[in-house]
């Protein structure tokens, strides 16, 4: 398998319970590549990251003045 | 209004995230939410059932979302087809393993800075897949409905944003990075 290959399954690999064993010949080169081992480690955890910091938080008084806005607004229609 | 206020508490986190992810301003953002949320009420009698409440809304939501940026950019059209021709990405460059715990390298703040600077870097067409797929916890499917795409360009661009993502976030994670600049300051 070559990286190409390795690359373009690697959503799948990222996509599936960490749990799962991988098919063997993934998982063949992955234990010979380093390179790739990297990209799949890496990338987890950038999806990680983003999932786990609130970049965007609303605040609450935001939110209370979003909220009667968007009320006020429907109660027109 | 009850019931309709009780949706717009559970979804508007959400919607405020994505819009800002998309607009990347707080005041379109804010405008966003407030014009998704009344849309979505004036349209309720369209909503057909076979799609999720959340999905459908999402969907008005990234529409205006993309409205405001082409408002900003003074009537340019932007789509989410905008710039995903590009080549970057599509193959890893910078191999550098990472510090085994890049969030201990960064305070909460600058963490939060270089995420938010290193997402805004991507194309919209990629910037949305991946927060909508990755950070808001949609299915391929979904997402697909939701921008109007096919499942295999959802995949293609999702793959695309993630390999991007991870290759700008190496200059900072790299294993020795920060000692790196330290040593750089001295």
């Amino acid at each position: 398998m070559t990286c190409t290959e390795f690359l373009a399954q690697l959503d799948e690999m990222l996509d599936q319970d960490a749990a799962i064993p991988l098919r063997a010949d993934l998982q063949q080169h992955l234990e010979d590549c380093e390179h790739c081992e990297i990209t799949l480690s890496t990338t987890r955890k950038t999806i990680e990251i983003y999932r786990s910091h609130e970049l965007y938080a609303l605040p609450d008084d935001l939110r209370e003045r979003l909220h009667k806005a968007i009320l006020a607004k429907c109660k027109k229609c | 209004m009850a019931a309709y206020e009780k949706l717009v508490r559970q979804y508007d986190r959400q919607v405020f995230r994505i819009a800002q992810h998309i607009v990347q301003n707080r005041e379109d953002a804010e405008d966003v939410v407030q014009d998704a949320f009344l849309k979505a009420y004036e349209k309720l009698d369209q909503f057909q059932g076979n799609s999720k409440f959340y999905t459908w809304l999402v969907r008005i939501a990234v529409n205006e979302s993309l409205m405001r940026l082409r408002k900003r950019r003074t009537g340019r059209m932007v789509s989410i087809d905008e710039d995903v021709e590009t080549e970057e990405g599509s193959m890893p460059r910078d191999l550098a393993d990472w510090s085994p715990d890049p969030e201990a390298l960064y305070g909460q703040s600058e963490m939060g800075d270089i995420l938010r600077k290193t997402i805004q870097g991507l194309p919209p067409g990629f910037r949305v897949v991946f927060v909508l797929r990755d950070v808001e916890g949609l299915s391929t499917e979904e997402t697909a409905e939701t921008l109007g795409l096919s499942i295999p360009a959802v995949k293609s661009r999702l793959l695309r944003a993630r390999l991007q993502l991870r290759e700008r976030l190496s200059r900072y994670f790299k294993r020795g990075q920060k000692q790196q600049a330290q040593d750089g300051v001295k």
